[in-house]
């Protein structure tokens, strides 16, 4: 156990990023579609409570990642109706996703606070790939989820980019009325898009709570929810770069404890008060979603051009 | 044929009106309370709880005392201060959802000044400290302003997160260089000289700042309402397009609103520890700055409905206490003000479209 302090760094910065991952893949989803959602902080919350609670009841943790799919679906359904069928403003109902979701998770959980998990989610080494000097250790001793977000990099990547039906999800984004008239569903599009982003921030508030925590704690996502979606920004619409952003954040996240940990070993930094340390993955979000979208608005790539905007097929 | 189908034959469609409907824009938001309190009745019943109780604790606990009543009036001062902040700056499409960052940046500054200048006439510190709580609430409101004026970026993402880093700096200070040395170790700073703490109302908690914020609501309304200004800024919100073609400095006008609305946020967090707590100390808002989304969607982010909407959901705030204090499940005073907000983004609809019910052939059969 004697790896070089960065590849330990890199390695609890995946973990770290793991969360983050699976919220800004569904973000990047519902956004290709057309559909802002601001409510990603409460699908995950509600997403981690109910991943929590259907493992300590059923004593299985893949019991729980399905609870918190198909919460994170209903929250996703929710948004969709008022945001895709009602027409509603979706910077709104993001946030009113966000409160109600803070509140239920708080509600739900309220009786089950702090007991331990019974079936953590608990590394696996992968044969093989594992053996891969520094990399082995960095990507391929965690656990299944860890995996399991790698292949949805790669299913999210190819379906948006290599399939029909990714090309009319990025039709319906870009230019909701001329898909219309492709006879593509722009209706049926955005809320697939939707409820399927929702499941995923869902699956990314599970993985805090059963394999990253593992336990419950009202607010467990300290604004997670809402990295996720200026990562999104930051990966211009992209799962790869969604990947890297997510594991950079992570990394962030994890150095406050990593510096913390090293005690007198982490020079002047020992000096700094855990609070500031804390601010580090907000400032950082900050300070990347400038220095991006003035790069981005230089360069005209990414936003989805129908972004934010009910579709009325009345007003074509 | 599009739409809903119901049963046979039948599909609900929406139609559009032929223009806005004024009367249903008022119901909305009380059909959408109503609804809510249904909604989360029938929640409850689902989760095991008596709803009737629980809405009779929550009653009983604004309405059952003078008390509990005088604790509404002090809660619904953060929230209409920050349900204005909140306002002025949705009705320019501005998202500032860092009220709360911006109350504790308020705060910090208005409690460095009792802190280390508080000594003296109490009108002159008090006016100190009303000056450095909205000049940080303001500051803090710009941060985020200026790279959106500059370069579009997303204000929604970063003034949420400046609100971590406000609590976060807030909480450095109470654990660390202005924890009260007599304190017995508890993260809280020195109390408050008396020339540094608002006067109140009688022998309740009711403070100063109630008057700030209707003085501020009635401002607000002249500013918006009676001068050129706020008419510029009615106009970005609603067009920013037509707004441009008039010769209007949109980047300009971001960054005097973001000011203003983190100023007003400022002057919510200064007279909580002014008014309040008399010290500064963590926890010190309860979510005022989120719950002021709602008080100022609900209110049509008009000021005066706002008065109006943040002593209801100050209520709600203090039956939620009165909840927590009976052993029962506060957490669903969020759930009713997140339900609140979807009833009214729904309603919303019925401003501008009628709901037809239509044969398959197209024939209206009934509205």
């Amino acid at each position: 156990m004697n790896d070089p302090l960065v590849v330990v760094i890199l390695s609890t910065a995946v973990i770290a990023g793991t969360p983050l991952l699976f919220a800004a893949l569904g973000e990047i989803l519902a956004e290709r579609s057309g559909v802002l959602n601001l409510g990603v902080e409460g699908m995950m919350l509600v997403g981690a409570v109910s991943g929590y609670i259907a493992t300590l009841l059923t004593g299985n943790h893949w019991a729980g990642v399905l609870a918190a799919l198909a919460a994170g679906g209903m929250m996703g359904m929710i948004h969709a109706f008022i945001s895709v069928s009602l027409r509603g403003n979706q910077v709104v109902s993001g946030l009113a996703l966000t409160i109600f979701g803070t509140g239920l998770s708080a509600f739900l959980g309220k009786s089950y606070i702090g007991q331990p998990v019974p079936d953590v989610f608990k590394p696996v080494t992968v044969p093989l790939f594992s053996q891969i000097p520094y990399l082995g250790k960095i990507f391929f001793e965690h656990d299944a989820l860890v995996y399991l977000s790698y292949i949805f990099v790669i299913v999210i990547w190819v379906l948006v980019f290599k399939t029909r039906w990714g090309l009319n999800l990025r039709a319906v984004g870009e230019n909701p009325a001329a898909a219309d008239s492709m006879g593509i569903p722009v209706y049926l599009t955005r809320y697939i898009s939707v409820v399927s982003g929702g499941m995923l921030a869902g699956l990314g508030g599970a993985y805090l709570s059963l394999a990253y925590a593992p336990t419950w704690l009202e607010n467990m996502t300290a604004g997670r929810g809402w990295i996720a979606v200026a990562l999104v920004i930051f990966a211009v619409w992209h799962p790869w770069k969604a990947l890297v952003g997510s594991y950079i954040f992570g990394g962030v996240d994890a150095l406050g404890f990593h510096i913390q940990a090293m005690g007198e070993k982490a020079l002047f930094l020992k000096d700094v008060s855990p609070f500031f340390l804390q601010m580090l993955p907000y400032i950082l979000t900050i300070i990347v979603l400038i220095l991006v979208t003035s790069e981005t608005k230089k360069r005209r790539v990414g936003t989805p051009a129908a972004l934010g905007l009910p579709y009325d097929r009345e007003e074509r | 044929m599009s739409g809903l189908p119901l049963g046979r034959n039948r599909v609900i469609t929406l139609e559009k009106r032929g223009g806005f409907s004024r009367g249903v824009a008022l119901l909305v938001p009380v059909f959408s309370i109503v609804c809510a309190v249904i909604g989360g009745g029938l929640f409850l019943l689902a989760a095991g709880y008596d709803p009737v109780e629980i809405y009779l604790t929550m009653l009983s606990g604004v309405f059952g005392s003078a008390y509990g009543l005088s604790e509404t009036v002090v809660k619904t001062i953060p929230l209409l201060l920050c349900g204005l902040a909140v306002s002025v700056a949705f009705r320019m499409q501005l998202w500032n959802i860092g009220a709360e960052g911006q109350l504790y940046m308020g705060a910090v500054a208005a409690s460095w000044v009792a802190l280390f200048h508080g000594e003296g006439s109490p009108v002159v510190v008090i006016a100190l400290m009303l000056l450095a709580g909205a000049a940080a609430g303001a500051l803090w409101g710009l941060i985020p302003a200026i790279p959106r004026a500059l370069f579009k970026v997303n204000e929604t993402i970063t003034t949420l997160m400046l609100n971590y880093v406000a609590i976060l700096f807030s909480d450095y200070l109470v654990y660390g260089p202005w924890k009260d040395p007599k304190g017995m170790n508890f993260p809280l700073s020195a109390v408050f000289p008396d020339s540094a703490i608002l006067p109140h109302f009688g022998d309740t908690r009711i403070h100063l700042g109630l008057v700030f914020g209707l003085i501020a609501a009635v401002l607000l309304y002249i500013v918006l309402w009676h001068t050129k200004w706020g008419y510029e800024v009615r106009v970005i919100g609603e067009s920013p397009v037509a707004a441009r073609y008039a010769g209007m400095n949109i980047a300009r006008n971001i960054l005097l609103v973001m000011a203003l609305s983190g100023g007003l946020a400022g002057i919510a967090g200064m007279a909580e520890v002014s008014g309040i707590t008399q010290r500064l100390q963590p926890n010190l808002s309860s979510g005022y700055g989120y719950t002021a989304i709602i008080v100022a969607w609900l209110g049509r982010l008009n000021p005066f409905a706002i008065i109006g909407v943040s002593f209801l959901m100050a209520g709600l705030l203090v039956g939620g206490y009165n909840m927590q204090m009976s052993g029962l499940p506060a957490a669903i005073v969020s759930i009713l003000q997140g339900a609140i907000l979807f009833f009214i983004l729904g309603g919303d609809i019925l401003t501008k479209y009628r709901i037809r019910i239509k044969n398959t052939r197209g024939i209206e059969v009934a509205e």
